[in-house]
């Protein structure tokens, strides 16, 4: 019998979602993403991006510590090219400040945490959500649990290799390619 | 990024140095011959790698080669060493360098590593690209400074990525590769690299090393997937809070979540060994009926039975396994295809490489667990070829 390849799709995968890595999905080289765990060109990739994002009823656009701290020069243009993008989708901005855990919790209604993302995509009603600026250790573990507890269609920029854990994943993203998702999703809004 | 050539916490001058990348270092650099030690090989790749801080504490068989990396210090090619307590202290304090973001390197032995055997998981739980040589010896079953591997069973499970040297030009390449599958973004695990100490470690051998002015390029914490702890990266605040340490469901889930990343980490690194290592495995003859699979200085001795199993017409296969984590899962399931008898010789009482063969394959009935030598026995090539031989007389 062939083996059957995992697919990232939409959860509730379950009560431990498996990670894409040990099922079978590889990350991409440079120039190419990540797209239900395959390996597809990247301008495809951004161009699926920009759909879900432009058709979707209630996106949240979630920008991690390395966009919101002023640790780097690069970092100013990227923060107001992800704005630019999550106001052209007329996304929510849920930020993860931290990657620490909060007690009792975190306020659903202003940001989302890594160790319990799935209570503000699900507090929020979000159904498409790109994560962007964070380390890729905490993207992914997030990402795992958003997918194992909620339906939430889930997307990730990577400043460096691509997060496997999204179901729609690019690598090595600058602002060329916020803003080329930002005129795609404008088209199709248009 | 720290700059190539300054030296900041040593006051000695580093030497003239040109930084290059790993592919050009590993695989394009021109080699030249040397006649050296395991040990030294340790210290040539050590000299290599532009290592920020090595921590020492002395243990048979490994002394040797740390004593090395102290002379590399005097010598200004790396950048601070100590002797700290004991061995817990050093891989505690190694922890802490790579945490703040240098590139690290230290080594160990047998009852040194299970004294230090507490840090191994707290390493790959925290994402550092520490790299470790392990001069594989006797631990106290009964006590024994002898050759033997039996504490690479019990690191097994730990998160590290675990590769098995056969001899000093494996510990050379494998040491300079670990530092470039470990510090790949989606990778940024420990590494073992492991040798079989005695065999490897105190005899000379030929091997072909690339110019001692080029090294790799200093490490860049800009690009690891946790932040370091210092105050130029966020989130700062991180390094002062605790993790996730309540009691309730949502908790587990998120540990349960952060380990899992632990071990698809390990996965993602096969891609990067093939690159840098070529292939978790060396295969000859895939076709034969007969394979050994076998790792470190096992595969050297089984390499000779199958050179005197050929005299007598007898065609062997060999399976040679570079990478235990990850484990080569696929890659023996490929070679064993056509095989009706897989025999995996080791250098210890547990019988942990067969145990991990077995556990690969559906029809496990061909798998003879043995021969196995420990207690500084030597694995002879007859003995190997006997198992073999057996097999034969019993099935013709």
């Amino acid at each position: 019998m062939a083996e059957q390849r995992y697919k990232l799709t939409v959860g509730p995968e379950g009560y431990l979602a498996p990670a894409a890595a040990i099922m079978g999905v590889v990350s991409p080289d440079a120039g190419y993403a990540l797209s239900g765990g395959d390996i597809v060109p990247e301008d495809e990739a951004l161009s699926l991006i920009a759909e879900k994002l432009a058709k979707a009823q209630n996106p949240a656009v979630c920008p991690g510590p390395l966009l919101l701290w002023h640790w780097s020069d690069s970092v100013p243009q990227k923060a107001a090219a992800v704005r630019a993008m999550a106001e052209a989708c007329k996304a929510k901005l849920l930020p993860m400040p931290d990657y620490r855990a909060k007690s009792p919790r975190i306020n659903p209604d202003i940001e989302i945490n890594p160790n319990h993302p799935s209570l503000t995509i699900e507090h929020n009603n979000i159904d498409v959500c790109l994560f962007v600026g964070m380390h890729l250790h905490f993207a992914n573990m997030a990402l795992r649990l958003i997918r194992g507890a909620t339906n939430c269609y889930t997307i990730a920029l990577s400043d460096t290799a691509a997060i496997d854990e999204a179901i729609l994943s690019v690598r090595d993203v600058d602002v060329g390619k916020i803003e080329s998702v930002t005129e795609r999703i404008k088209k199709i809004k248009n | 990024m720290r700059n190539d050539n300054t030296n900041t916490d040593n006051p000695i001058p580093a030497p003239n140095q040109r930084a290059i990348n790993a592919d050009e270092l590993l695989l394009r650099t021109p080699r030249r011959r040397a006649f050296i030690t395991g040990s030294e090989a340790v210290a040539e790749a050590v000299k290599r790698a532009n290592i920020d801080m090595s921590i020492a504490y002395p243990i048979t068989p490994q002394s040797e080669s740390m004593h090395l990396i102290g002379d590399l210090y005097a010598q200004g090619y790396v950048r601070d060493y100590y002797r700290a307590e004991n061995e817990f202290a050093v891989m505690a304090a190694i922890h802490g360098a790579a945490l703040g973001g240098g590139r690290v390197f230290t080594a160990t032995s047998g009852p040194g590593t299970l004294r230090a055997m507490e840090m191994f998981p707290v390493w790959a739980g925290s994402r550092q690209p520490i790299v470790c040589a392990f001069m594989c010896r006797g631990v106290a079953l009964p006590p024994s400074i002898q050759p033997e591997n039996i504490e690479m069973a019990f690191l097994l499970d730990t998160g590290m990525l675990m590769f098995h040297a056969e001899n000093a030009q494996d510990f050379f390449d494998m040491i300079l590769a670990a530092y470039a599958i470990a510090e790949q973004p989606e990778v940024h695990l420990p590494v073992g690299v492991f040798a079989d100490g005695f065999f490897v470690t105190h005899t000379r051998e030929v091997v072909m090393l690339p110019p001692d002015d080029v090294k790799l390029h200093a490490y860049s914490p800009d690009i690891a997937p946790i932040q370091p702890f210092d105050m130029d990266h966020p989130p700062v605040r991180q390094t002062r809070d605790p993790l996730m340490n309540k009691s309730n469901f949502t908790s587990y889930a998120a540990s349960a979540s952060w380990h899992q990343e632990i071990l698809a980490a390990a996965e993602r690194a096969r891609k990067h060994i093939d690159r840098f290592m070529g292939g978790l495995t060396e295969v000859s003859e895939p076709n034969a009926e007969i394979m050994i699979i076998a790792s470190g200085t096992a595969a050297s001795q089984s390499r000779e039975a199958i050179r005197s199993m050929k005299k007598d017409g007898i065609t062997v296969g060999m399976i040679k396994v570079k990478s235990v984590r990850p484990f080569p899962t696929k890659e023996i399931i490929a070679a064993t295809e056509k095989a009706k008898l897989i025999v995996v010789p080791e250098f210890n009482a547990g019988g942990w490489l067969a145990r991990e063969v077995k556990a690969s394959l559906n029809n496990n009935n061909r798998v003879i667990a043995g021969p196995r030598v420990f207690g500084g026995m030597a694995l002879p090539s007859e003995v190997i070829a006997g198992e073999i031989k057996i097999f034969l007389n019993q099935n013709l």
